[in-house]
């Protein structure tokens, strides 16, 4: 028997070759935009009042929308893990929709619902005076939209690998199902909330397309970052490139505080 | 009869395509003081029924009373929830919530009853004293060993003054050095406690130490109960006979012997201890003789023989006399000492073949 050695292989260049440029195609704009970054003129770029007013829009909005996935998402995902009603599979089904539908997509459904001559919006906007669209709440309600499915799916999951017993255990206790829920369910996916949240959050904080449909692009109300970079790469390329290297940056954070958790599949 | 717990445990599970359907009918009954061992092989039902009693698993059809309330009555539409059943329950492997330390496991049932955060924890304090865990009252249950784990555990469910104690395999999850402290220990806890205890083991040692009565129980259904000497001298069935082949006596240990309570027989073991014992040792340890064998054994008594039992390929003797007890031997050997009941023998069982432990 000849002894195991740890034997090394040069990896096939019909395989190498791809995925070197598909490396290559992953980072390169990124270092585009490094390279192109107005770097001495930055302090001015990022201190203008527009700037400011975006970045805080988008701040705020972003944290709301997580909010509002949170107090929504959080139960929805318990009743998707925990109970059985018919047609939970396509209940499941329909809160993933927005994970795959085009953002645009999702602003023109929220327009239709919403809107001042929308289902909903009509009546909203008679019996309380309320508008959404092309509001600040607007922005919220778009990005929230689009950021819950990532909270539900990943709270479900941390639900369906919490073990239920402990639940029981909880109830045998004396412990309603709310109880139980609220003070043994909640802390074990503690993680998987964070996790969830910071997700939502991140692609709430990117969200284009649901936004500039619904709520609009008017600085100061709706125009958040990546409305502000659109816009400026028509008149102000430089402010455009400033603009993108906070969201690179406070991406790059995102990916940081999610590592260990998700990326450490390695 | 009016035991403080009284039940017909009637729960079906349908078969489907990947597994067989069950049923589980198992009448228990109960007085106060009382500690129940559910006993069998795995798949019986016996976590079925402790389930169904605690109310985490509706019943099919049949009843479920405590104290003469009806706590369950699929035939009158009567469901207690599981959280307004007076119940408490040790889990298999506890279920400590991971999150909480010890002390506030333990003050997680008299919260969920109605008492402030403070309140709650003043009442968990005594229970944890009770168990010896004071100085681990902060320590969250990661921390904790098997046998502290256990513990809290049982203070845990004992925090909420249950009239009915479940417990699943309460020793199963402990390593054998640890088994013998906790069961000990377990067994003073259980003899304070003054309601209804039902435990579910698959260790006949467990059972035979813990309970007053076991229940023996296969396919869903109660094949034997009674006293645990009862049944390990009149087994029911060959299962129950290879289960539950134990001779099991309570004495007190010095040195190397332990003496039976009114002046009853004494005991030799390899063991040395000093205090309250158990000896136990297989009926098959036991040697019959037609006369006093002047052997090196020092466990020699004359017995009467009172029954015998085929069991398989063994006859299991039932021996009363000073020392009552169940032998093992073969047919040829039995026809040998020509045994009848009546008859009188010389039983004999060595040191080295009994096993003692603290009580």
């Amino acid at each position: 028997m000849t002894p195991a050695r740890p034997v090394h292989r040069r990896a096939p260049f019909a395989l190498l070759l791809p995925a070197l440029l598909g490396l290559a195609f992953l980072v390169l704009p990124l270092v585009g935009l490094l390279i192109r970054a107005p770097w001495s003129d930055l302090p001015r770029q990022l201190t203008t009042p527009e700037v400011w007013e975006a970045l805080r829009l988008s701040l705020v909005c972003a944290t709301a929308a997580t909010g509002l996935s949170l107090l929504l998402g959080v139960p929805l995902a318990w009743l998707l893990a925990r109970t059985e009603f018919p047609g939970r599979r396509f209940v499941r089904a329909l809160v993933t929709l927005p994970l795959v539908l085009p953002p645009v997509v999702g602003g023109v459904a929220l327009l239709l619902v919403l809107g001042r001559n929308g289902i909903f919006g009509r009546w909203l906007d008679s019996a309380f005076g309320i508008t959404l669209p092309f509001h600040t709440s607007g922005v919220v309600l778009a990005e929230a939209f689009v950021a819950m499915p990532f909270l539900v799916i990943s709270v479900e999951g941390a639900l369906r690998a919490a073990d239920p017993r402990y639940e029981e255990a909880a109830a045998t206790l004396g412990a309603s199902r709310l109880t139980a829920f609220r003070r043994v369910t909640l802390p074990l996916i503690a993680p998987g909330i964070a996790a969830g949240s910071v997700l939502a959050w991140a692609r709430a904080l990117g969200e284009f397309g649901a936004t500039i449909t619904f709520a609009g692009n008017f600085p100061g109300t709706t125009q958040t970052m990546p409305l502000a970079v659109y816009l400026a790469m028509e008149s102000e390329p430089e402010a455009a490139i400033a603009l993108s290297l906070v969201l690179l940056t406070v991406s790059i954070a995102v990916l940081a505080g999610l590592r260990g958790r998700w990326m450490s599949g390695s | 009869m009016s035991s403080s717990l009284d039940a017909r445990l009637v729960v079906e599970r349908p078969g489907q395509t990947t597994r067989a359907g069950f049923r589980l009918d198992l009448a228990l009954h109960a007085a106060p003081g009382e500690v129940i061992a559910l006993l069998g092989p795995n798949g019986a039902g016996k976590s079925t029924a402790l389930r169904a009693l605690a109310g985490l698993l509706p019943l099919t059809a049949g009843h479920l009373r405590l104290d003469g309330t009806t706590l369950e009555d699929p035939g009158t539409g009567v469901h207690t929830p599981a959280e307004a059943r007076p119940v408490g329950v040790v889990f298999q492997d506890y279920l400590l919530f991971p999150h909480l330390s010890a002390l506030d496991n333990v003050a997680f049932g008299p919260r969920c009853r109605g008492l402030g955060k403070r309140a709650s924890r003043e009442a968990a304090r005594p229970w944890l004293e009770r168990m010896g865990l004071t100085e681990h009252a902060q320590a969250r249950p990661g921390a904790l060993s098997g046998g502290q784990a256990q513990r809290v555990a049982l203070a845990r469910a004992l925090a909420v003054h249950p009239r009915l104690l479940l417990l699943d395999e309460p020793l199963a999850a402990l390593d054998a050095r640890t088994r013998l402290d906790v069961r000990s220990q377990l067994r003073r806890h259980l003899r304070e406690f003054e309601a209804v205890a039902v435990l579910v083991t698959h260790d006949p040692l467990d059972a035979m130490v813990l309970a007053d009565r076991l229940v023996v129980i296969e396919d869903g259904r109660e094949v034997q109960s009674g006293t645990p000497a009862e049944i390990a001298r009149h087994p029911r069935t060959d299962y129950i006979a290879r289960l539950v082949g134990l001779n099991l006596y309570q004495g007190t240990a010095a040195g190397h012997t332990v003496t039976l309570p009114d002046g009853g027989p004494v005991l030799t073991t390899t063991e040395e201890l000093t205090g309250p014992a158990f000896v136990a040792f297989p009926p098959a340890a036991v040697t019959l003789h037609r006369t006093r064998p002047d052997s090196s054994a020092r466990n020699v008594w004359q017995l009467e023989v009172a029954g015998l039992d085929l069991h398989g390929d063994q006859v299991r003797v039932d021996l009363t006399g000073p020392l009552p007890m169940a032998a093992d031997l073969t047919p040829a050997a039995a026809a040998e000492l020509d045994l009848a009941p009546g008859g009188l023998v010389w039983a004999a069982v060595k040191a080295t073949q009994t096993h003692a432990y603290p009580a």
